[in-house]
């Protein structure tokens, strides 16, 4: 069924479109919009574009990084100064998905998905959105967690700090299948060091709940250790609690929590 | 519904359409300009049989809103001989046997080409992911990483 396509300059004015209408959808990159458009969902009958250059923009100028809501992955992988990120991007579909998803997008997709937003979670990034009301910043974990009442709002972009030593950031993500392949499970974490204790230790699991989430449990197993043998086997062990991961055609709940301990200890003792 | 002007460059050619809204730009390539190179395998993006190059670069046909490539060059298989001459990707197919059914072959071609396009010398594993969102299910696709190694450089890159 054909849908209506309208395309706005002004990143106000496409959230006005969004906000005033339930079956309007925003297209970013398509890759999922447009697999729900060639399936025949007839939920969305709006397709909501905005051609703001701002949303494509990637600023790593000052201290906090900001990635527009429409960076692609290849456009990351292509900026030397996110190398740190070049591990999740790399992990994400084929290079073709690569030059067509977004970061806004992967904000929203859902399991096995959503693997750069896992390593945003472990960065704390701050999602910016731009409502029917006007534009406010919320936190990912809160965006997250709300995430399916935000249909209605515009991602702008996605800031974090800049981490201070980029061997602090560690990703892994699980797959069956490689180069490509959807996630059984998939791991970040954020490791500062003051000193030789952890400060600030976050962990982000994407596959073991509904949405990407923090593993608290295993962060306070990190926090104010050195990263040793012990604390590595004291967060590994912690790694399963408060998930909820569901059986799907790549892996049963069963084992993805069977496996969240051991590939923990893997992420954290560097082991690849 | 009204349907939407598109104007693009297919293969060098500017070309002007009516899509529907919602259209994906494999089925406006296919039924509304008749080039019938880029195939229809799965239209989630799964197989990469559509595989076309958008300003250069790789993108899934059936995954692109066609009214998003307005004003920009769409390049598909048949765009990539050279008047009666095969393109040296498609030679090194044929020599290699890369092709079996052939469905998966368009894709392959293109995803080979945007490799070489930027890396006329890529190693095996490169080869690789390159083509790891095309998938065949006839070849075991070493006969195409074979192939797109040959072709590479005139055959002379081989890691
Ligand atoms: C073959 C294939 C393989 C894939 N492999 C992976 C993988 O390995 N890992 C992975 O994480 N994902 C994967 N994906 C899923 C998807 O491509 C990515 O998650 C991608 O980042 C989605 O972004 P998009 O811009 O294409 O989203 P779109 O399809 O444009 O949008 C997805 C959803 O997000 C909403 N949205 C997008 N941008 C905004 C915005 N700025 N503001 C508000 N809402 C917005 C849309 O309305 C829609 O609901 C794969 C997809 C395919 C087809
Ligand atoms: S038809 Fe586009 S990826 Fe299969
Ligand atoms: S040759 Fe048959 S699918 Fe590749």
């Amino acid at each position: 069924m054909p849908v209506t396509v309208k395309t706005f300059t002004s990143t106000n004015e496409a959230a006005a479109a969004l906000s005033s209408d339930r079956s309007a959808r925003y297209l970013g990159g398509g890759t999922l919009v447009m697999r729900a458009l060639n399936e025949g969902d007839i939920s969305i009958s709006t397709v909501v574009r905005a051609s703001d250059h701002a949303l494509t923009r990637i600023d790593t100028g000052g201290s906090r990084i900001t990635l527009g809501a429409g960076v692609t992955y290849a456009r990351i992988l292509a900026d030397r100064d996110l190398g740190f990120l070049h591990a999740p991007a790399r992990s994400i579909g084929g290079p073709a998905v690569r030059n067509m998803g977004t970061v806004g997008g992967n904000l929203f997709a859902p399991n096995p998905y959503g693997d750069f937003t896992v390593a945003m979670l472990a960065l704390d990034a701050v999602v910016s959105v731009q409502g029917g009301l006007g534009s406010r910043e919320v936190p990912i974990e809160e965006f997250l967690q709300s995430r399916d009442r935000q249909a209605g709002t515009l991602v702008l972009a996605i800031s974090f700090a800049k981490p201070g030593n980029a061997e602090a950031f560690r990703y892994r993500k699980i797959a069956r299948i490689k180069p490509k392949g959807g996630a059984v499970i998939t791991l970040a974490a954020y490791l500062p060091v003051n000193g030789s204790r952890i400060v600030g230790a976050r962990v982000a699991l994407g596959s073991m709940a509904p949405t990407p989430i923090r593993a608290r449990a295993a962060e306070r197993a990190l926090e104010g250790r050195s990263l040793d043998a012990s604390t590595i086997d004291a967060a590994a062990a912690a790694a399963v609690e408060g998930t909820s991961p569901s059986d799907s055609a790549i892996a049963s709940a069963w084992y993805r929590r069977e496996i969240v301990s051991v590939h923990l200890k893997r992420l954290l003792s560097g082991q690849e | 519904m009204a349907k939407t002007p598109l104007q693009f460059r297919h293969n060098g050619r500017e070309v002007a359409i009516f899509v529907d809204g919602g259209t994906n730009l494999l089925v406006a390539l296919r039924e509304l300009i008749g080039d019938m190179t880029p195939k229809f395998g799965c239209g989630q993006g799964g197989c990469g049989t559509c595989s076309v190059l958008i300003d250069g670069e790789l993108h899934l046909s059936c995954l692109t809103l066609a009214e998003t490539v307005t004003g920009r060059s769409v390049e598909t298989l048949d765009g990539i001989k050279d008047g009666p001459n095969l393109h040296p990707l498609q030679r090194a197919f044929a020599d290699n046997f890369a092709a079996q059914c052939g469905y998966c072959t368009p894709g392959m071609l293109m995803a080979a080409k945007a490799l070489l396009d930027r890396n006329p010398s890529p190693s095996r594993d490169e080869v690789v992911e390159a083509i790891s969102g095309n998938i065949c299910r006839c070849t075991g696709y070493e006969p195409i990483i074979n192939a797109v190694l040959a072709a590479a450089s005139g055959g002379r890159a081989r890691a």
